[in-house]
Protein backbone atom coordinates (compact mmCIF):
# COMPACT_ATOMS: atom_id res chain seq x y z
CA UNK A 1 0.00 0.00 0.00
CA UNK A 2 2.77 2.41 1.04
CA UNK A 3 4.78 1.55 -2.05
CA UNK A 4 1.67 2.17 -4.15
CA UNK A 5 1.26 5.62 -2.60
CA UNK A 6 4.93 6.39 -3.20
CA UNK A 7 4.63 5.28 -6.82
CA UNK A 8 1.58 7.46 -7.39
CA UNK A 9 3.21 10.35 -5.56
CA UNK A 10 6.33 10.17 -7.68
CA UNK A 11 4.27 9.90 -10.85
CA UNK A 12 2.29 12.95 -9.82
CA UNK A 13 5.43 14.98 -9.09
CA UNK A 14 6.93 13.94 -12.44
CA UNK A 15 3.75 14.98 -14.25
CA UNK A 16 3.70 18.34 -12.44
CA UNK A 17 7.36 18.98 -13.29
CA UNK A 18 6.71 18.11 -16.93
CA UNK A 19 3.70 20.45 -17.07
CA UNK A 20 5.81 23.16 -15.42
CA UNK A 21 8.56 22.67 -18.00
CA UNK A 22 6.07 22.87 -20.87
CA UNK A 23 4.46 26.13 -19.70
CA UNK A 24 7.74 27.70 -18.50
CA UNK A 25 8.54 29.68 -21.67
CA UNK A 26 5.19 31.48 -21.38
CA UNK A 27 5.88 32.36 -17.75
CA UNK A 28 9.55 33.38 -17.72
CA UNK A 29 11.54 35.81 -19.88
CA UNK A 30 13.61 34.87 -22.94
CA UNK A 31 16.92 34.91 -21.06
CA UNK A 32 15.61 32.44 -18.47
CA UNK A 33 14.12 30.32 -21.24
CA UNK A 34 17.54 30.08 -22.89
CA UNK A 35 19.11 29.17 -19.54
CA UNK A 36 16.45 26.48 -19.07
CA UNK A 37 17.20 25.00 -22.49
CA UNK A 38 20.90 24.81 -21.68
CA UNK A 39 20.09 23.30 -18.28
CA UNK A 40 18.01 20.60 -19.99
CA UNK A 41 20.96 19.70 -22.19
CA UNK A 42 23.21 19.40 -19.15
CA UNK A 43 20.57 17.45 -17.25
CA UNK A 44 20.53 14.97 -20.11
CA UNK A 45 24.28 14.54 -19.71
CA UNK A 46 23.49 13.99 -16.03
CA UNK A 47 21.23 11.10 -17.07
CA UNK A 48 24.15 9.55 -18.94
CA UNK A 49 26.32 10.00 -15.83
CA UNK A 50 23.59 8.33 -13.75
CA UNK A 51 23.39 5.44 -16.20
CA UNK A 52 27.08 4.76 -15.68
CA UNK A 53 27.49 5.78 -12.05
CA UNK A 54 24.24 4.69 -10.45
CA UNK A 55 22.88 1.95 -12.67
CA UNK A 56 26.07 0.29 -13.91
CA UNK A 57 28.15 1.18 -10.82
CA UNK A 58 30.97 2.88 -12.73
CA UNK A 59 31.51 6.43 -11.45
CA UNK A 60 32.66 8.74 -14.21
CA UNK A 61 34.07 12.23 -14.59
CA UNK A 62 34.41 11.95 -18.34
CA UNK A 63 30.94 12.28 -19.82
CA UNK A 64 31.83 15.76 -20.99
CA UNK A 65 34.00 14.04 -23.62
CA UNK A 66 31.16 12.44 -25.63
CA UNK A 67 29.07 15.53 -24.81
CA UNK A 68 31.71 17.67 -26.52
CA UNK A 69 32.08 15.23 -29.43
CA UNK A 70 28.31 15.38 -30.01
CA UNK A 71 28.21 19.16 -29.71
CA UNK A 72 31.08 19.78 -32.13
CA UNK A 73 29.80 17.16 -34.60
CA UNK A 74 26.41 18.89 -34.51
CA UNK A 75 27.93 22.37 -34.84
CA UNK A 76 30.07 21.39 -37.84
CA UNK A 77 27.16 19.55 -39.43
CA UNK A 78 24.77 22.45 -38.77
CA UNK A 79 27.19 25.02 -40.19
CA UNK A 80 28.20 23.10 -43.33
CA UNK A 81 25.77 20.34 -44.24
CA UNK A 82 22.33 20.12 -42.63
CA UNK A 83 20.17 22.18 -40.30
CA UNK A 84 17.67 19.36 -39.74
CA UNK A 85 17.35 18.62 -36.04
CA UNK A 86 16.69 14.91 -36.26
CA UNK A 87 19.83 14.46 -38.38
CA UNK A 88 21.87 16.56 -35.97
CA UNK A 89 20.69 14.57 -32.95
CA UNK A 90 21.47 11.27 -34.71
CA UNK A 91 24.94 12.41 -35.82
CA UNK A 92 25.73 13.87 -32.40
CA UNK A 93 24.62 10.66 -30.68
CA UNK A 94 26.76 8.69 -33.12
CA UNK A 95 29.79 10.91 -32.45
CA UNK A 96 29.33 10.53 -28.68
CA UNK A 97 28.93 6.79 -29.01
CA UNK A 98 32.00 6.54 -31.26
CA UNK A 99 34.16 8.46 -28.80
CA UNK A 100 32.85 6.34 -25.92
CA UNK A 101 33.60 3.19 -27.94
CA UNK A 102 37.19 4.41 -28.45
CA UNK A 103 37.67 4.74 -24.70
CA UNK A 104 36.02 1.39 -23.86
CA UNK A 105 39.34 -0.54 -23.86
CA UNK A 106 40.64 1.87 -21.21
CA UNK A 107 37.75 1.44 -18.79
CA UNK A 108 36.27 -1.99 -19.47
CA UNK A 109 38.50 -3.78 -16.96
CA UNK A 110 38.98 -0.92 -14.51
CA UNK A 111 36.66 -0.05 -11.65
CA UNK A 112 36.02 2.57 -8.97
CA UNK A 113 38.49 5.40 -8.51
CA UNK A 114 40.62 4.13 -11.42
CA UNK A 115 37.66 4.67 -13.78
CA UNK A 116 37.19 8.14 -12.31
CA UNK A 117 40.82 9.00 -13.04
CA UNK A 118 40.79 7.50 -16.55
CA UNK A 119 37.56 9.25 -17.51
CA UNK A 120 38.82 12.51 -16.03
CA UNK A 121 41.98 12.21 -18.15
CA UNK A 122 39.93 11.43 -21.28
CA UNK A 123 37.72 14.47 -20.63
CA UNK A 124 40.75 16.73 -20.22
CA UNK A 125 42.40 15.30 -23.34
CA UNK A 126 39.30 16.01 -25.38
CA UNK A 127 39.18 19.61 -24.12
CA UNK A 128 42.86 20.01 -25.05
CA UNK A 129 42.24 18.64 -28.55
CA UNK A 130 39.25 20.96 -28.97
CA UNK A 131 41.42 23.93 -28.00
CA UNK A 132 44.16 23.05 -30.50
CA UNK A 133 42.32 21.73 -33.55
CA UNK A 134 41.54 25.21 -34.79
CA UNK A 135 40.61 24.31 -38.37
CA UNK A 136 37.63 22.28 -37.20
CA UNK A 137 36.78 23.44 -33.69
CA UNK A 138 37.77 27.08 -33.89
CA UNK A 139 40.26 26.51 -31.05
CA UNK A 140 39.67 28.21 -27.74
CA UNK A 141 37.49 30.80 -29.51
CA UNK A 142 34.97 28.06 -30.26
CA UNK A 143 32.37 27.99 -33.01
CA UNK A 144 29.92 30.86 -33.23
CA UNK A 145 27.04 31.74 -35.53
CA UNK A 146 25.75 28.20 -35.84
CA UNK A 147 22.53 28.35 -37.89
CA UNK A 148 19.21 27.76 -36.14
CA UNK A 149 17.84 24.28 -36.38
CA UNK A 150 14.64 23.04 -38.07
CA UNK A 151 13.23 19.92 -36.33
CA UNK A 152 12.32 18.01 -39.55
CA UNK A 153 12.65 18.53 -43.29
CA UNK A 154 10.09 21.05 -44.49
CA UNK A 155 9.47 22.64 -41.09
CA UNK A 156 10.49 26.25 -40.38
CA UNK A 157 13.70 27.00 -38.50
CA UNK A 158 13.40 27.59 -34.76
CA UNK A 159 14.01 31.32 -34.63
CA UNK A 160 12.97 32.13 -31.05
CA UNK A 161 14.30 31.10 -27.64
CA UNK A 162 10.85 29.75 -26.85
CA UNK A 163 10.81 27.43 -29.90
CA UNK A 164 14.37 26.27 -29.30
CA UNK A 165 13.54 25.52 -25.67
CA UNK A 166 10.49 23.45 -26.61
CA UNK A 167 12.54 21.53 -29.17
CA UNK A 168 15.16 20.85 -26.48
CA UNK A 169 12.46 19.72 -24.08
CA UNK A 170 10.88 17.32 -26.58
CA UNK A 171 14.22 15.74 -27.53
CA UNK A 172 15.36 15.49 -23.89
CA UNK A 173 12.03 13.97 -22.78
CA UNK A 174 12.14 11.46 -25.65
CA UNK A 175 15.68 10.39 -24.79
CA UNK A 176 14.92 10.14 -21.06
CA UNK A 177 11.89 8.00 -21.96
CA UNK A 178 14.16 5.79 -24.08
CA UNK A 179 16.59 5.41 -21.17
CA UNK A 180 13.75 4.49 -18.80
CA UNK A 181 12.55 1.88 -21.28
CA UNK A 182 16.09 0.54 -21.65
CA UNK A 183 16.34 0.11 -17.90
CA UNK A 184 13.22 -2.07 -17.94
CA UNK A 185 14.80 -4.46 -20.41
CA UNK A 186 17.10 -7.41 -19.80
CA UNK A 187 20.11 -5.10 -20.30
CA UNK A 188 18.89 -2.80 -17.51
CA UNK A 189 18.40 -5.73 -15.15
CA UNK A 190 21.88 -7.07 -15.89
CA UNK A 191 23.45 -3.64 -15.39
CA UNK A 192 21.87 -3.38 -11.95
CA UNK A 193 22.98 -6.92 -11.15
CA UNK A 194 26.54 -6.07 -12.22
CA UNK A 195 26.52 -3.01 -9.98
CA UNK A 196 25.59 -5.25 -7.02
CA UNK A 197 28.08 -8.04 -7.64
CA UNK A 198 30.05 -8.25 -10.85
CA UNK A 199 31.83 -11.48 -9.88
CA UNK A 200 28.50 -13.16 -9.23
CA UNK A 201 27.17 -11.95 -12.56
CA UNK A 202 30.19 -13.45 -14.30
CA UNK A 203 29.76 -16.70 -12.36
CA UNK A 204 26.18 -16.85 -13.66
CA UNK A 205 27.51 -16.96 -17.21
CA UNK A 206 27.05 -13.36 -18.33
CA UNK A 207 29.58 -11.55 -20.50
CA UNK A 208 30.34 -8.63 -18.18
CA UNK A 209 32.86 -6.81 -20.43
CA UNK A 210 30.29 -6.76 -23.23
CA UNK A 211 27.68 -5.36 -20.86
CA UNK A 212 30.05 -2.68 -19.53
CA UNK A 213 31.07 -1.72 -23.07
CA UNK A 214 27.42 -1.47 -24.11
CA UNK A 215 26.63 0.78 -21.14
CA UNK A 216 29.56 3.06 -21.99
CA UNK A 217 28.57 3.38 -25.62
CA UNK A 218 24.90 3.96 -24.76
CA UNK A 219 25.84 6.62 -22.19
CA UNK A 220 28.14 8.19 -24.77
CA UNK A 221 25.30 8.34 -27.28
CA UNK A 222 23.02 10.08 -24.77
CA UNK A 223 25.73 12.58 -23.84
CA UNK A 224 26.42 13.17 -27.55
CA UNK A 225 22.74 13.85 -28.22
CA UNK A 226 22.77 16.26 -25.27
CA UNK A 227 25.64 18.03 -27.01
CA UNK A 228 23.40 18.72 -30.01
CA UNK A 229 20.85 20.27 -27.65
CA UNK A 230 23.51 22.57 -26.22
CA UNK A 231 24.31 23.77 -29.74
CA UNK A 232 20.61 24.46 -30.37
CA UNK A 233 20.24 26.28 -27.06
CA UNK A 234 23.39 28.44 -27.30
CA UNK A 235 24.20 28.54 -31.04
CA UNK A 236 27.77 28.90 -29.86
CA UNK A 237 30.18 26.43 -28.27
CA UNK A 238 33.73 26.54 -26.97
CA UNK A 239 35.99 24.14 -25.04
CA UNK A 240 35.05 26.03 -21.86
CA UNK A 241 31.60 24.38 -22.02
CA UNK A 242 33.19 20.95 -21.48
CA UNK A 243 35.81 21.55 -18.79
CA UNK A 244 36.42 19.72 -15.54
CA UNK A 245 34.08 22.02 -13.60
CA UNK A 246 31.18 20.85 -15.78
CA UNK A 247 32.11 17.17 -15.16
CA UNK A 248 32.36 17.74 -11.42
CA UNK A 249 29.05 19.64 -11.30
CA UNK A 250 27.31 16.88 -13.21
CA UNK A 251 28.60 14.19 -10.87
CA UNK A 252 27.66 16.40 -7.92
CA UNK A 253 24.15 16.84 -9.29
CA UNK A 254 23.72 13.13 -9.91
CA UNK A 255 24.90 12.28 -6.38
CA UNK A 256 22.56 14.88 -4.91
CA UNK A 257 19.62 13.68 -6.98
CA UNK A 258 20.26 10.00 -6.31
CA UNK A 259 22.63 8.00 -8.48
CA UNK A 260 20.33 5.00 -8.84
CA UNK A 261 17.47 7.03 -10.28
CA UNK A 262 17.27 8.57 -13.73
CA UNK A 263 14.63 11.04 -12.56
CA UNK A 264 16.68 11.96 -9.52
CA UNK A 265 19.79 12.46 -11.63
CA UNK A 266 17.85 14.63 -14.05
CA UNK A 267 16.50 16.82 -11.27
CA UNK A 268 19.80 16.84 -9.33
CA UNK A 269 21.87 17.87 -12.35
CA UNK A 270 19.32 20.51 -13.35
CA UNK A 271 19.20 21.91 -9.80
CA UNK A 272 22.98 22.13 -9.47
CA UNK A 273 23.46 23.79 -12.86
CA UNK A 274 20.56 26.19 -12.21
CA UNK A 275 21.91 26.93 -8.71
CA UNK A 276 25.35 27.62 -10.14
CA UNK A 277 23.98 30.05 -12.70
CA UNK A 278 21.74 31.72 -10.13
CA UNK A 279 24.43 31.87 -7.43
CA UNK A 280 26.84 33.31 -9.97
CA UNK A 281 24.70 36.45 -9.99
CA UNK A 282 23.70 36.54 -6.32
CA UNK A 283 27.03 35.59 -4.72
CA UNK A 284 29.71 36.39 -7.28
CA UNK A 285 32.86 34.35 -6.59
CA UNK A 286 31.26 32.22 -3.87
CA UNK A 287 29.11 29.85 -5.93
CA UNK A 288 31.60 26.91 -5.77
CA UNK A 289 31.78 27.25 -1.98
CA UNK A 290 27.99 27.11 -1.62
CA UNK A 291 27.75 24.14 -4.01
CA UNK A 292 30.48 22.33 -2.10
CA UNK A 293 28.62 22.87 1.19
CA UNK A 294 25.41 21.67 -0.47
CA UNK A 295 27.20 18.52 -1.63
CA UNK A 296 28.63 17.74 1.83
CA UNK A 297 25.26 18.35 3.47
CA UNK A 298 23.44 16.13 0.98
CA UNK A 299 25.88 13.24 1.23
CA UNK A 300 25.76 13.45 5.04
CA UNK A 301 22.00 13.88 5.45
CA UNK A 302 20.68 12.00 2.41
CA UNK A 303 23.28 9.38 1.48
CA UNK A 304 20.96 7.83 -1.13
CA UNK A 305 20.17 11.19 -2.69
CA UNK A 306 17.11 13.41 -2.63
CA UNK A 307 15.13 10.99 -4.79
CA UNK A 308 15.42 8.15 -2.28
CA UNK A 309 14.95 10.28 0.83
CA UNK A 310 12.36 8.74 3.17
CA UNK A 311 11.49 6.16 0.52
CA UNK A 312 13.63 3.33 1.83
CA UNK A 313 11.58 0.23 2.67
CA UNK A 314 10.82 -0.02 6.35
CA UNK A 315 11.46 -3.32 8.11
CA UNK A 316 7.70 -3.88 8.24
CA UNK A 317 7.61 -3.82 4.43
CA UNK A 318 9.59 -7.05 4.35
CA UNK A 319 7.49 -10.18 4.80
CA UNK A 320 8.29 -12.20 7.90
CA UNK A 321 10.90 -14.88 7.66
CA UNK A 322 9.53 -18.36 7.05
CA UNK A 323 8.14 -19.71 10.35
CA UNK A 324 10.39 -22.74 10.49
CA UNK A 325 13.50 -20.66 9.84
CA UNK A 326 14.32 -18.18 12.58
CA UNK A 327 15.35 -14.69 11.48
CA UNK A 328 17.95 -14.49 14.22
CA UNK A 329 20.64 -17.01 13.58
CA UNK A 330 21.38 -19.60 16.20
CA UNK A 331 25.00 -20.47 16.65
CA UNK A 332 25.81 -23.15 14.15
CA UNK A 333 28.10 -24.89 16.57
CA UNK A 334 31.52 -26.31 15.95
CA UNK A 335 32.10 -28.79 13.19
CA UNK A 336 31.91 -32.33 14.52
CA UNK A 337 35.05 -34.32 14.89
CA UNK A 338 35.63 -37.25 12.62
CA UNK A 339 33.49 -40.08 13.95
CA UNK A 340 35.33 -43.11 15.10
CA UNK B 1 32.65 -44.30 -18.79
CA UNK B 2 33.98 -40.80 -19.53
CA UNK B 3 33.81 -38.60 -16.45
CA UNK B 4 31.85 -35.36 -16.57
CA UNK B 5 34.79 -33.54 -15.00
CA UNK B 6 38.36 -34.70 -15.24
CA UNK B 7 41.01 -32.53 -13.59
CA UNK B 8 44.54 -33.84 -14.00
CA UNK B 9 47.81 -32.89 -12.34
CA UNK B 10 46.47 -29.50 -11.20
CA UNK B 11 49.14 -27.32 -9.66
CA UNK B 12 48.65 -23.88 -8.14
CA UNK B 13 51.47 -22.06 -6.39
CA UNK B 14 51.42 -18.77 -4.51
CA UNK B 15 55.10 -17.87 -4.40
CA UNK B 16 56.85 -20.69 -2.58
CA UNK B 17 53.56 -22.10 -1.22
CA UNK B 18 52.01 -24.95 -3.20
CA UNK B 19 48.25 -24.61 -2.71
CA UNK B 20 47.73 -27.58 -5.06
CA UNK B 21 50.60 -29.89 -5.96
CA UNK B 22 49.49 -32.09 -8.83
CA UNK B 23 45.93 -33.02 -7.79
CA UNK B 24 43.71 -35.36 -9.85
CA UNK B 25 39.93 -35.36 -9.51
CA UNK B 26 37.21 -37.04 -11.57
CA UNK B 27 33.47 -36.59 -11.19
CA UNK B 28 30.86 -38.55 -13.08
CA UNK B 29 27.33 -37.51 -14.11
CA UNK B 30 25.02 -37.35 -11.13
CA UNK B 31 27.78 -38.12 -8.63
CA UNK B 32 27.75 -36.52 -5.17
CA UNK B 33 31.41 -35.90 -4.48
CA UNK B 34 32.79 -34.25 -1.36
CA UNK B 35 36.18 -32.63 -0.85
CA UNK B 36 37.37 -32.55 2.72
CA UNK B 37 40.59 -31.78 4.49
CA UNK B 38 42.10 -29.56 7.13
CA UNK B 39 42.30 -25.79 6.66
CA UNK B 40 44.81 -24.88 3.96
CA UNK B 41 44.50 -28.26 2.25
CA UNK B 42 43.60 -26.63 -1.08
CA UNK B 43 39.87 -27.44 -1.26
CA UNK B 44 38.62 -23.99 -2.18
CA UNK B 45 41.58 -23.47 -4.53
CA UNK B 46 40.61 -26.63 -6.41
CA UNK B 47 37.01 -25.39 -6.57
CA UNK B 48 38.30 -22.08 -7.94
CA UNK B 49 40.33 -23.89 -10.58
CA UNK B 50 37.30 -25.91 -11.68
CA UNK B 51 35.07 -22.81 -11.73
CA UNK B 52 37.66 -20.87 -13.72
CA UNK B 53 38.29 -18.25 -11.04
CA UNK B 54 41.92 -19.39 -10.60
CA UNK B 55 44.18 -20.42 -13.45
CA UNK B 56 46.56 -23.26 -12.54
CA UNK B 57 50.24 -23.12 -13.43
CA UNK B 58 50.03 -26.73 -14.59
CA UNK B 59 47.40 -29.33 -15.30
CA UNK B 60 44.24 -29.74 -17.35
CA UNK B 61 40.53 -29.43 -16.62
CA UNK B 62 38.27 -31.32 -19.01
CA UNK B 63 34.52 -30.85 -18.68
CA UNK B 64 31.99 -32.74 -20.78
CA UNK B 65 34.83 -34.06 -22.94
CA UNK B 66 36.23 -30.58 -23.70
CA UNK B 67 39.29 -28.88 -22.31
CA UNK B 68 37.95 -25.81 -20.46
CA UNK B 69 41.32 -24.75 -19.06
CA UNK B 70 41.44 -21.53 -21.07
CA UNK B 71 37.84 -20.52 -20.34
CA UNK B 72 36.85 -17.96 -17.69
CA UNK B 73 34.10 -18.38 -15.09
CA UNK B 74 31.36 -16.99 -17.37
CA UNK B 75 32.10 -19.37 -20.23
CA UNK B 76 32.27 -22.33 -17.84
CA UNK B 77 28.95 -21.33 -16.28
CA UNK B 78 27.40 -21.29 -19.74
CA UNK B 79 28.71 -24.84 -20.22
CA UNK B 80 27.05 -25.96 -16.99
CA UNK B 81 29.51 -25.42 -14.12
CA UNK B 82 27.67 -23.39 -11.50
CA UNK B 83 28.83 -22.44 -8.06
CA UNK B 84 27.52 -21.62 -4.61
CA UNK B 85 29.90 -19.44 -2.68
CA UNK B 86 31.02 -19.66 0.92
CA UNK B 87 29.27 -16.37 1.66
CA UNK B 88 25.93 -16.21 -0.16
CA UNK B 89 26.57 -14.12 -3.28
CA UNK B 90 23.29 -12.56 -4.38
CA UNK B 91 22.37 -9.28 -6.07
CA UNK B 92 21.29 -7.36 -3.01
CA UNK B 93 19.17 -4.61 -4.61
CA UNK B 94 17.37 -7.01 -6.93
CA UNK B 95 14.33 -8.94 -5.75
CA UNK B 96 14.56 -12.68 -5.19
CA UNK B 97 12.74 -13.26 -8.48
CA UNK B 98 15.07 -10.92 -10.37
CA UNK B 99 18.07 -12.72 -8.89
CA UNK B 100 16.86 -16.04 -10.25
CA UNK B 101 15.94 -14.45 -13.60
CA UNK B 102 19.47 -13.05 -13.96
CA UNK B 103 20.95 -16.45 -13.19
CA UNK B 104 18.59 -18.21 -15.60
CA UNK B 105 19.06 -15.85 -18.56
CA UNK B 106 22.24 -17.31 -20.09
CA UNK B 107 20.78 -20.82 -20.38
CA UNK B 108 17.09 -20.30 -21.16
CA UNK B 109 15.75 -20.86 -24.62
CA UNK B 110 12.73 -18.67 -25.44
CA UNK B 111 9.80 -20.31 -27.18
CA UNK B 112 9.73 -17.58 -29.82
CA UNK B 113 13.21 -16.26 -30.36
CA UNK B 114 12.10 -13.36 -32.54
CA UNK B 115 9.81 -11.86 -29.88
CA UNK B 116 11.40 -9.03 -27.89
CA UNK B 117 11.67 -9.91 -24.21
CA UNK B 118 11.09 -13.60 -24.92
CA UNK B 119 14.25 -14.71 -23.16
CA UNK B 120 13.39 -12.71 -20.06
CA UNK B 121 9.85 -14.11 -20.02
CA UNK B 122 11.24 -17.63 -20.26
CA UNK B 123 13.61 -16.91 -17.36
CA UNK B 124 10.70 -15.47 -15.37
CA UNK B 125 8.74 -18.68 -15.90
CA UNK B 126 11.67 -20.66 -14.65
CA UNK B 127 12.12 -18.49 -11.54
CA UNK B 128 8.65 -19.05 -10.03
CA UNK B 129 8.83 -22.84 -9.54
CA UNK B 130 12.43 -22.64 -8.31
CA UNK B 131 11.56 -20.09 -5.64
CA UNK B 132 8.59 -22.25 -4.67
CA UNK B 133 10.84 -25.30 -4.43
CA UNK B 134 13.27 -23.41 -2.18
CA UNK B 135 10.47 -22.13 0.07
CA UNK B 136 11.02 -18.53 -1.04
CA UNK B 137 7.72 -17.87 -2.83
CA UNK B 138 6.52 -15.54 -0.05
CA UNK B 139 9.63 -13.34 -0.38
CA UNK B 140 9.83 -13.41 -4.18
CA UNK B 141 9.40 -9.64 -4.48
CA UNK B 142 11.69 -8.72 -1.57
CA UNK B 143 15.16 -7.34 -2.35
CA UNK B 144 17.72 -10.05 -1.66
CA UNK B 145 19.64 -7.72 0.64
CA UNK B 146 16.69 -7.81 3.06
CA UNK B 147 16.58 -11.59 3.32
CA UNK B 148 17.92 -13.57 6.27
CA UNK B 149 21.23 -15.40 5.82
CA UNK B 150 19.58 -18.80 5.42
CA UNK B 151 17.13 -17.44 2.86
CA UNK B 152 19.98 -15.93 0.87
CA UNK B 153 21.66 -19.34 0.86
CA UNK B 154 18.44 -20.90 -0.47
CA UNK B 155 18.18 -18.13 -3.04
CA UNK B 156 21.72 -18.85 -4.20
CA UNK B 157 20.84 -22.52 -4.65
CA UNK B 158 17.79 -21.47 -6.70
CA UNK B 159 20.08 -19.24 -8.78
CA UNK B 160 22.54 -22.05 -9.33
CA UNK B 161 19.75 -24.40 -10.43
CA UNK B 162 18.28 -21.72 -12.69
CA UNK B 163 21.48 -21.91 -14.73
CA UNK B 164 20.68 -25.58 -15.53
CA UNK B 165 23.96 -26.87 -14.12
CA UNK B 166 25.54 -30.16 -14.99
CA UNK B 167 28.03 -29.72 -12.17
CA UNK B 168 27.22 -27.78 -9.01
CA UNK B 169 30.13 -26.59 -6.91
CA UNK B 170 29.18 -26.01 -3.27
CA UNK B 171 31.73 -24.15 -1.18
CA UNK B 172 30.86 -24.66 2.49
CA UNK B 173 27.12 -24.18 1.98
CA UNK B 174 26.38 -24.70 5.69
CA UNK B 175 28.66 -21.87 6.83
CA UNK B 176 26.79 -19.52 9.15
CA UNK B 177 23.53 -21.47 9.09
CA UNK B 178 21.56 -22.45 12.18
CA UNK B 179 20.90 -26.10 12.98
CA UNK B 180 17.36 -25.76 11.59
CA UNK B 181 18.66 -24.13 8.44
CA UNK B 182 21.28 -26.84 7.98
CA UNK B 183 18.53 -29.47 8.18
CA UNK B 184 16.59 -27.63 5.51
CA UNK B 185 19.73 -27.30 3.38
CA UNK B 186 20.35 -31.05 3.53
CA UNK B 187 16.76 -31.65 2.38
CA UNK B 188 17.19 -29.24 -0.51
CA UNK B 189 20.51 -30.72 -1.59
CA UNK B 190 19.16 -34.26 -1.37
CA UNK B 191 16.26 -33.20 -3.59
CA UNK B 192 18.58 -31.94 -6.35
CA UNK B 193 17.94 -33.61 -9.70
CA UNK B 194 20.09 -36.72 -10.17
CA UNK B 195 21.27 -35.33 -13.50
CA UNK B 196 23.22 -32.69 -11.58
CA UNK B 197 26.62 -33.75 -10.30
CA UNK B 198 27.71 -32.10 -7.05
CA UNK B 199 31.14 -31.24 -5.74
CA UNK B 200 30.84 -30.28 -2.09
CA UNK B 201 33.51 -28.63 0.03
CA UNK B 202 32.46 -28.77 3.66
CA UNK B 203 33.98 -28.84 7.12
CA UNK B 204 30.88 -30.38 8.72
CA UNK B 205 31.52 -34.04 8.29
CA UNK B 206 27.97 -35.04 9.31
CA UNK B 207 26.77 -33.08 6.29
CA UNK B 208 29.39 -34.67 4.05
CA UNK B 209 28.42 -38.18 5.10
CA UNK B 210 24.74 -37.37 4.70
CA UNK B 211 25.12 -36.14 1.14
CA UNK B 212 28.17 -37.58 -0.57
CA UNK B 213 28.64 -40.94 -2.22
CA UNK B 214 32.36 -40.32 -2.85
CA UNK B 215 34.81 -38.40 -0.70
CA UNK B 216 38.25 -37.08 -1.61
CA UNK B 217 40.57 -35.96 1.16
CA UNK B 218 43.15 -33.28 0.48
CA UNK B 219 46.06 -32.34 2.62
CA UNK B 220 48.81 -29.80 1.89
CA UNK B 221 47.62 -29.50 -1.69
CA UNK B 222 47.78 -33.22 -2.40
CA UNK B 223 45.21 -35.97 -2.56
CA UNK B 224 45.54 -38.02 0.57
CA UNK B 225 42.71 -40.50 0.04
CA UNK B 226 39.52 -41.11 -1.89
CA UNK B 227 36.68 -43.54 -1.40
CA UNK B 228 33.18 -44.00 -0.08
CA UNK B 229 32.14 -42.20 3.10
CA UNK B 230 32.52 -45.45 5.06
CA UNK B 231 36.02 -46.03 3.77
CA UNK B 232 37.04 -42.47 4.57
CA UNK B 233 35.43 -42.56 8.00
CA UNK B 234 37.47 -45.59 9.01
CA UNK B 235 40.72 -44.61 7.33
CA UNK B 236 43.50 -44.17 9.92
CA UNK B 237 45.39 -41.98 7.44
CA UNK B 238 42.51 -39.55 7.22
CA UNK B 239 41.93 -39.49 10.95
CA UNK B 240 45.59 -38.73 11.46
CA UNK B 241 45.45 -35.93 8.87
CA UNK B 242 42.47 -34.37 10.63
CA UNK B 243 44.08 -34.74 14.03
CA UNK B 244 47.20 -32.95 12.71
CA UNK B 245 45.12 -30.34 10.90
CA UNK B 246 43.01 -29.52 13.93
CA UNK B 247 46.07 -29.44 16.12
Amino acid sequence: MRNEVIRWGRGGVAALVLVGLVVAPWVVDDYTTAILARTLALALVGVSVALLTGVAGMPTLGQTAPYAAGAYACAVLGSRISDVGVVQVAVAAGAGAALAALTVPLVVHARGVIVLMITLAVGELVVTVLGRWRSVTGGTDGLAGIPAVRPFWGLPVLATDQARYLYTLVVAATLVGAVLLLLRTRAGLLLRAGRDDETRLRASGHRVPLLVSGAHVAAGAIAGAAGSLLVVAQQYISPADFGFDTSALLLLGVVIGGTASVGGALVGAALVIAARDWLFGVLPGHAPLVLGALFVATVYLLPSGVDRARLRPRPTDVPPVHPDRPAVREHAGAAPELRT
Amino acid sequence: MTPLLDARDVQVRYGSLAALAGVDLSIHDGQRHALIGPNGAGKTTLLNVIAGATRPQRGTVVFGGRDVGRLGPAARARRGINRIHQRPAVFSTLTATENVVVAALPRVIPQRRWRPGGRRRAAQHRAGPLLEQMGLADVASVPAGHLAHGQRRQLEIAMALAGRPRLLLLDEPAAGLSATEVGRLVELLRALPRAVAVLLVEHRLDLVYALADTVTVLRDGQRLAAGTPDEIRTSPLVRQAYADGVA
